[in-house]
């Protein structure tokens, strides 16, 4: 079941000389982990803020073209509206939270719904459960170290319990263990939740594992668009400069020397597994 | 060039964020200060330069106390880049930033002209000369930033987590003017916790944990010890994964790259085939 | 600044910085009030150790000194201008009382003022003022504002540090030059703090708006103020203590020390 389509979006920021975004048409089946990923400057970025209203309503500017998040006309429906069935985590976890206390920021969201505060705990200890950050409860946002504040921006986006989840580059700040901590996390997500999770991120080596489904963009475009493994041996791939995992690229290498593996590796996991196969022989 | 003597420094907030670092950079080196974040990595560069001073200890640069001269006069000969471009920018043009640091120093105005023309040359900004550094992209503003250490020509440029936000693309073109920069003699060091940018650069890794200096030698000796990892918390190259989870299976683990990868394997492939 | 000292919070747990805030203002409110009545060195003195109690009751006696010493710059200043006023021109001031009382007794006036709301700040949490704030008639963007401000008061500073430190790293030097280049030196310092904090207020937008602001007319809230048995008893405590001080300053001849002086 498609949970959001797009035809021919194309987007300029208000006195941008060209188009951030042009013809992007996708589709994303409800359920699946996305990677969003391209060099800096491809609309990867402007493409998220078009999937929660941001654009065109926080940011003027022409959207052409068909967006359908959820069920719902994107250009028709205020951010509101939207903020409610897909939920947007940015790339810097500090400023993204504006409370004095870690549960009063997760509680934001809720509280501007005008929710009853019963409903506004249980969803508030819940969300903090969900992300693991449940002794953080009362602390002060600015105690709180880089991968502990993106965790907490997690839930206060997890305690409106949209259907779909974006996170724009969301380990920038984070150095590898906390990148894969949040990665689980976003995984958890995923896959127990059921929450659809689209994720913008160049550390493909740590986060390709877990999706299913893979864009690539380049200026502006769409380039490439399927299931990780066949983008990630496509020759398109490497010429755009994006960071195909090394496991993928040892693959490619020893295919050249006439060493084929079962499958295509994205995670070291991966390839020590289809590794043994090839070696026990 | 820099001499770390058993340097111990708090925090005023009562954070020991170093317990007791002695290293020693020679002149010419290329090294890697690696470690997961709060290790310590940027308080420890940031007595290289004198914006800290050791709380116990001493840090000697070119042989002369950090205690006893100022910023202004260690910053001539140690440049220091920091991580955010924003943190620096301020002029109307990226002239007139890069020039701002010259002017700081006393450069005569026609040096002055030059080393700003050289600098714009040497990191493609030409083209945005008369621009506001404000209108530029993020990896330009880098750039800007970048230039105008470069211009004043310090003998020891610190990049403080460089890597952070770019993309593949924008990392190679970063390692090649980073080994560039030090095949031309100066001393480099980068303060940064991306594993496989270290793998392909192959410096002097010195590696932090908890303030304190848990290994110092060769990249790839060091990125490829797991016990080594497990201390620092920090993950192994991709490359070097794999190889640790083949161990029961007679491969070496002293791996980081593709192509000795590739070599290795092919090895084992065709000693089995005999 | 030390007077800035006795304003900030401490993360501590007492009677008093249990107590509802808007109670606490309340009371404020009408130590105010009193001080503004009387003009009378001898009340004035007992309108300044009134709150010990409390004082010591919350255990803030440290921060509360470092206030009030902080505070006696502009009093002594007070204190000076108003006795040349009271010498050179007698008539201006109340017959009751010496230029030099007089002059005591407005500088004390000050104090009181200081006094009073630095206990206030000093028993009461940013957080639980918000709260307070929040449940009263004011609009909430007034009171996010207000949040967020004190969310990131330290985020800046620390910025701020970041900043200086890197232009530091380029050569400036701030502590050199003359009057008019050191206020110059610190353009370089102005100008990333100002466009940052722009780029942070953007991105704040961005992420209110993708959590619903907005959404409803009427926000709820994850917590409730309650008022309490103390709350009820510091009300009523200070409402006698607006009406005593009415009835001292209508119906009572208030002394001063000029007066009490034999002649």
């Amino acid at each position: 079941m498609l949970i959001i389509e797009t035809k021919n979006l194309t987007y300029t920021y208000p006195g941008g000389i060209k188009p951030s975004i042009r013809d992007v048409s996708l589709t994303i089946e409800k359920g699946e982990f996305v990677i969003l990923t391209g060099p800096s400057g491809c609309g990867k970025t402007t493409l998220c803020r078009c999937f929660n209203g941001l654009i065109p309503h926080f940011y003027a500017g022409q959207l052409e073209g068909e967006l359908t998040v959820a069920g719902l006309q994107v250009k028709e429906h205020p951010i509101y509206e939207m903020a409610q069935r897909v939920g947007l985590v940015f790339q810097n976890p500090e400023n993204q939270l504006f409370a004095l206390s870690v549960e009063k920021d997760v509680a934001f969201g809720l509280e501007n719904l005008g929710m009853p505060r019963e409903e506004i705990r249980k969803r508030v200890d819940w969300a903090l459960q969900m992300t693991g950050i449940e002794e953080l409860e009362e602390r002060a946002p600015h105690e709180l170290s880089g991968g502990q504040q993106q965790r907490v921006a997690i839930a206060c986006v997890l305690a409106m319990q949209p259907d779909i989840m974006v996170f724009d580059e969301p380990t920038s700040f984070l150095d590898p263990l906390g990148a894969q901590k949040i990665f689980e996390v976003i995984n958890e997500l995923n896959k127990k939740l059921g929450v659809t999770v689209i994720l913008v991120e160049h550390r493909l080596d740590l986060a390709s594992k877990y999706a299913d489904h893979v864009i690539i963009m380049d200026e502006g475009r769409i380039v490439l668009n399927g299931r990780p493994k066949e983008i990630f041996d496509s020759e398109t791939a490497r010429l755009i400069g994006v960071g195909i995992p090394k496991a993928t690229q040892l693959w490619q290498i020893l295919r050249e020397n006439g060493i084929k593996l079962e499958s295509i590796p994205t995670s070291s996991e991966e390839a020590v597994r289809l590794l043994r196969e090839v070696l026990k022989t | 060039m820099i001499e770390v003597k058993n340097v111990f420094f708090t925090y005023p907030t009562g954070v020991e964020a170093l317990k007791g670092i002695s290293l020693s950079i020679r002149n010419g080196e290329f090294v890697a200060i690696m470690g997961q974040n709060g290790a310590g990595k940027t308080t420890l560069v940031k007595q290289f330069n004198g914006l800290l001073k050791p709380t116990k200890g001493e840090v000697l640069v070119d042989g002369v106390s950090t205690r006893n001269i100022s910023v202004a006069r260690l910053a001539r000969k140690v440049g220091f880049v920091f991580q955010n471009p924003d943190h620096q920018l301020f002029s109307e043009t990226v002239e007139e930033e890069i020039a701002f640091a010259l002017r700081n120093f006393g450069f005569k105005e026609n040096t002055l002209k030059k080393r700003v023309t050289w600098a714009l040359n040497l990191l493609d900004l030409t083209e945005y000369r008369k621009t506001s550094p404000f209108m530029l992209s993020g990896g330009e503003r880098k750039r800007v930033a970048l230039a105008s250490v470069l211009a004043w020509n310090p003998k020891v440029v610190i990049l403080d987590e460089p890597t952070i936000g770019q993309d593949h693309r924008q990392k190679e073109i970063l390692r090649q003017f980073i080994v560039q920069l030090n095949a031309q003699g100066k001393t480099v060091v980068i303060v940064t916790h991306d594993v496989e940018f270290v793998a392909e650069c192959s410096p002097r890794v010195v590696l932090m944990a908890q303030g304190q200096i848990v290994a110092d030698g060769d990249a790839k000796r060091i990125l490829t010890d797991p016990n080594v990892a497990l201390q620092a918390s920090i993950v192994p190259p991709q490359i070097t994964q794999v190889f640790l989870g083949l161990t029961d299976l007679g491969l070496s683990t002293d791996v980081i790259d593709v192509s000795e990868a590739t070599k290795v394997l092919l090895e084992y492939l065709e000693g089995g085939n005999r | 600044m030390s007077v800035f000292e006795g304003f900030r919070f401490r993360h501590v747990s007492s009677p008093i910085h249990r107590r509802d805030p808007r109670v606490k203002f309340l009371y404020v409110l009408v130590s105010f009030i009193a001080a503004i009545m009387f003009n009378e060195l001898p009340l004035l003195l007992v309108l300044f150790f009134l709150p010990t109690p409390f004082v010591l009751l919350a255990g803030v006696q440290r921060q509360w000194l470092r206030s009030l010493r902080g505070a006696m710059f502009l009093a002594s200043f007070l204190f000076v201008f108003n006795l040349i006023f009271g010498f050179l021109s007698p008539e201006n001031i109340p017959k009751t009382m010496s230029p030099p009382e007089y002059a005591f007794a407005m500088s004390l006036r000050f104090l009181d003022l200081v006094e009073s709301f630095s206990i206030f700040f000093l028993t009461t949490s940013p957080d639980h003022l918000s709260l307070a704030l929040e449940q009263s008639r004011v609009p909430y963007e007034f009171t996010f504002a207000f949040t967020t401000a004190v969310r990131f008061v330290p985020v800046l500073a620390e910025e701020a540090q970041t900043i200086m430190d890197a232009q530091k790293a380029r050569g400036l030097e701030l502590e050199k030059g003359n009057f008019m280049k050191r206020v110059r030196n610190y353009i370089p310092i102005l100008i990333p703090l100002i466009v940052s904090s722009i780029r942070r207020s953007l991105e704040l937008a961005e992420a209110m708006e993708s959590r619903g602001w907005g959404a409803s007319k009427k926000r709820t809230n994850l917590y409730a103020l309650k008022m309490r048995r103390g709350d009820w008893v510091l009300a009523i405590v200070s409402l006698l203590f607006l009406v005593t001080v009415i009835y001292v300053r209508l119906y009572v001849p208030v002394p001063t020390f000029t007066m009490l002086l034999p002649k």
